[in-house]
């Protein structure tokens, strides 16, 4: 991934900034520019709107044969989760005891993390993955 | 006008489209075999099938999904075209790209070139060369068909993709492991009977329960392989087939359908939308529907897929694919065979070349030529060819007169 | 017995007279804490699983550096992503416009780039800025602490509205070598500014000299140290002189301050220097959190500071004195406010629940975590 790339994205992946449409008040993330409902009464009338980072999974598998790149996290979990706001993406969650932990239902919260990077000497592309809401672990001894 | 897209579809104005050829390589890793060789074969084959000269083709459509990712080539079309000895012919040659839907993007842009008259006899071809790129590479290669940006970049695999769809499967609808299984089972059983197929063994559920995990909580043995491999096939006017074969298999319908890049944006997790607008507008050309279907190609790219389209092709309820499946109903000598090639599953995906293997798989069981594993009096056939997670979808009917 | 540093009989301090004697300067404002948050990764390792590793007697090691166990950061953790954690904490608790931040300063040794900021990822993760003035610290164990003097200046000065001054760490230490029982992870942040404060940062001094007692050249993984000569002509000397000389500047004694924190490379070492200095083990109990999570660097003095003002009354006294080799010691004298009941009771996670939940690693997977591992590619 080039630098420009990610680096356009920032306010995405950092914030979880997505969009809203003025003209039905839905609101969109990862953000679109054209209201699929609205069409073309949305154009021109969408605006950044920063989600609040709080939502549920609503599917969640756990991968074992990882994409390049993320080899050091196997087993990990990757869940669809829909935010509070009603809008869904795609994320892992970490910070999971077991990431079978994490199923349905599931109440989580955005982390910012490191997402990837491009090599050891290449740029760390960090972004937004979810965490349990109510933190996890046993309490030392 | 109609606005109803099945309406739209069912008045083309145009002239019927039949195919009179077709061709195509064994499946699997191929490694003696350059994308070079592996076309040329199978074009070389559609060819000889349809009785046709070089000098006959009006155009060339090659369907390939990744070319500048496998073997670092772009511009595909012509290379084909050159490496088939047809260059100096100096034909319109057109590469379409669909994801693993490719192959079958490209057969509808020959059936529209020759619905429109524009074009006689054309060529299709669909061809893609796995494995001269590392595993890494090739998982790149696979993501890319996803959304890049908000699923790929987070570490979101495919078959993580469609294990959720799995898993929603048997949350929503009821659908169990044994039935997903079930899937891989049953099209090991008819890859053995092709010749073209990547794998010949057979498999239990046991051994597909057993195998090591992918992504939760699809194992290996639910996931089609990536292969290298070439299937083409020759179209022409329906009025004029007769003249090229005993055999003309007509193209009644083809509907393409497409959706969100990413499944989280989806209104449903365990249906594609884009492939029951594909199979509405297919079906609305036919002039029939799933009732009258003899034998179907399915894209099988991990069993919850084969399941998901039997659903969405109308040939069972929500929830009763997994059932049918696990009693017999979709094997060969059930009541609607699934994927007597094998599928992807075990014929092999050789992701561009899928969609026309598909294709070539159901001109030889309605042109009852496929030894082993014949279909009896399969006389209307669908194809389901879908690229990406779902994104997009063809559905491609045909018949014998 | 080591000399004091040289300095000319009567020479004027350097850094000036705190307020208290000559009142407030009409040309300076108030500084203080106006928020504070901080992350620490929830995995540890135990001391007697590095020891059992290596052949080491476990008990008897934990003992004698008194840290039972360290964090360690997850395999999508690093300093931008803790600073980042800590900050949200600071900001979201009180409501803070990111946009009034007019400075940011992360201190750490192991910030994610040797040449590219933490502080703008942090303020692009806040939005924050782009008008605002930001630079990474590099100071050893010290970095937080330096970081938190600038800010004072610019605030104080009317220079910013408010800074942000971040210190954390993931630091390594060397497979085997003693550093690996308590090389750690963690992040504090705070806000400074001059309204709505909780805590008065009434004065700061540091102690600095040429000591190469800890470092780690350009290039390499692992920092390299002078065994004990860490010990008394570097931690010892550097923080009891500091320590001092902030009390003969207060005109105070140990007896006038509630808390104290101090740094803490490891368990054992704030409170020899305590004692040295007549603090009791009450009052630097609270601060004193490297037995549970060991030595968070930067973060080490800054994250005791924010367990005492998880508890801290108004009108406490805090004495906080960290140290960095290479060598210096930076020691601050705080005031808690009235205001600290309000801002209590916008409810947040204290240090003592943050590090209540907790995930223990084997050593292989830490190995794994750290990037110990060499891999084949």
């Amino acid at each position: 991934m080039g630098v420009p790339r990610f680096w356009r994205e920032q306010p995405h992946r950092y914030r979880l900034e997505g969009t809203r449409c003025t003209n039905c008040d839905r609101v969109y993330f990862p953000p679109r520019w054209v209201c699929p409902v609205c069409r073309r009464e949305s154009v021109g009338k969408m605006e950044r709107h920063k989600m609040d980072g709080t939502g549920t999974v609503v599917a969640s598998t756990v991968v074992h044969d990882p994409a390049p790149g993320f080899e050091d996290q196997v087993p990990y979990a990757v869940a669809i989760i829909e935010l509070d706001e009603g809008c869904r993406l795609t994320t892992q969650v970490s910070d999971v005891a077991d990431p079978h932990d994490v199923v349905p239902g599931m109440r989580v919260k955005s982390a910012f993390r490191r997402i990837q990077s491009d090599g050891a000497s290449g740029v760390i592309y960090y972004g937004t993955k979810f965490v349990p809401l109510v933190e996890q672990g046993s309490t030392p001894s | 006008m109609a606005t109803n897209p099945a309406e739209k579809a069912r008045h083309h104005a145009g002239r019927e489209v039949a195919v009179i050829g077709i061709g195509q390589t064994a499946f699997g890793e191929r490694w003696e075999a350059s994308f070079r060789d592996l076309v040329t074969e199978a074009g070389l084959k559609a060819i000889q099938d349809a009785n046709i000269q070089g000098e006959d083709i009006d155009a060339v459509y090659v369907g390939s999904m990744s070319t500048a990712l496998t073997i670092g080539q772009e511009h595909v079309a012509p290379l084909v075209i050159d490496h088939a000895g047809l260059a100096d012919f100096h034909m319109p040659a057109t590469r379409v790209e669909g994801s693993g839907a490719s192959g079958s993007i490209a057969f509808r842009q020959g059936v529209l070139a020759v619905r429109s008259g524009d074009a006689d006899i054309v060529v299709v071809g669909g061809v893609e060369k796995m494995t001269d790129s590392s595993d890494a590479e090739t998982a790149r290669i696979v993501g890319s068909s996803m959304d890049q940006e908000w699923e790929s970049f987070v570490g979101a695999t495919d078959t993580a993709i469609h294990a959720m769809m799995a898993r929603a499967h048997m949350d929503e609808l009821g659908t169990t492991l044994d039935m997903l299984a079930q899937v891989a089972v049953k099209n090991h059983d008819h890859g053995l009977k092709n010749p073209y197929a990547q794998f010949k063994r057979p498999i239990t559920r046991e051994q597909v329960h057993a195998a090591p995990m992918v992504a939760d909580p699809l194992t290996r043995l639910h996931c089609a392989p990536l292969s290298d491999g070439a299937s083409t096939v020759v179209l022409c006017p329906l009025e004029a087939a007769e003249s090229f074969t005993k055999k003309p298999v007509k193209v009644a319908g083809t509907g393409q359908g497409s959706d969100t890049l990413a499944l989280h944006a989806r209104h449903s997790l365990t249906t594609m939308a884009a492939a029951r607008a594909a199979a509405e507008r297919a079906y609305a050309q036919a002039g029939w529907g799933p009732d009258s279907v003899d034998v179907a190609e399915l894209h099988d790219a991990y069993t919850v897929n084969e399941l998901i389209a039997l659903e969405d092709l109308g040939f069972f309820p929500r929830g009763g694919a997994g059932p049918a499946t696990l009693e017999g109903e979709t094997a060969l000598g059930g009541r609607i065979p699934i994927n007597p090639s094998g599928g992807l599953k075990a014929r092999g995906h050789a992701v561009g070349a899928t969609g026309l293997a598909q294709i070539a798989e159901i001109v030889s069981q309605l042109r009852n030529e496929a030894e082993g594993r014949q279909v009896k009096d399969a006389r209307r056939g669908v194809c389901h060819n879908t690229g990406g997670t779902g994104a997009t979808a063809v559905v491609t009917a045909l018949e014998v007169l | 017995m080591i000399a004091p540093p040289d300095r000319e009989n009567g020479a004027p301090s350097p850094f000036g007279a705190p307020p208290r004697h000559e009142g407030h300067p009409p040309h300076l404002r108030p500084v203080g804490i106006v928020s504070y948050g901080f992350y620490v990764p929830r995995y540890r390792i135990r001391t007697e699983t590095i020891a059992q590793v290596w052949g080491h007697d476990g008990p008897q090691t934990a003992a004698n550096l008194n840290v039972r166990q360290k964090s360690v950061p997850g395999p999508d953790e690093d300093v931008a992503t803790i600073s980042v954690e800590a900050t949200r904490q600071a900001i979201d608790r009180v409501g803070f416009d990111p946009r009034r931040v007019g400075a940011i300063y992360v201190g750490s040794e192991s910030h994610p780039y040797a040449v590219k900021p933490t502080g703008t990822i942090l303020a692009a993760a806040i939005g924050a800025g782009p008008e605002l003035t930001a630079a990474d610290f590099e100071f050893a164990c010290k970095a937080g602490t330096a970081a938190m003097q600038t800010a004072m200046g610019l605030v104080r000065s009317s220079m910013v509205d408010t800074a942000l001054v971040v210190a954390a760490d993931t630091s390594q230490g060397a497979p085997r070598n003693a550093l690996e029982y308590s090389a750690s992870a963690g992040g504090a942040a705070f806000l400074i500014g001059s309204e709505d404060i909780i805590a008065s940062l009434n004065h700061t001094v540091s102690f600095t000299t040429d000591t190469p007692d800890f470092w780690r050249r350009e290039g390499q993984k692992y920092p390299s140290h002078g065994e004990r000569f860490t010990g008394r002509p570097a931690f010892f000397r550097h923080v009891k002189a500091c320590a001092e000389r902030m009390m003969a500047a207060m005109e105070s004694t140990p007896d006038d301050y509630q808390h104290a924190v101090f740094h803490q490379p490891n368990g054992k070492f704030p409170v020899n220097i305590a004692k040295q200095l007549g603090f009791t083990m009450d009052q630097i109990q609270t601060g004193l959190l490297a037995p549970k999570i060991g030595n968070t660097y930067s973060a080490a003095a800054p994250l005791g500071l924010a367990a005492v003002l998880d508890i801290a009354a108004p009108g406490d006294r805090v004495f906080v004195t960290g140290y960095g080799s290479g060598a210096g010691s930076d020691a601050f004298d705080i005031t808690v406010t009235d205001a600290i009941v309000d801002y209590r009771k916008k409810k947040s996670r204290t240090v003592e629940e943050h590090l209540a939940k907790t995930v223990d690693l084997d050593y292989s997977t830490y190995a794994k975590y750290r990037g110990k591992i060499i891999l084949g590619d």
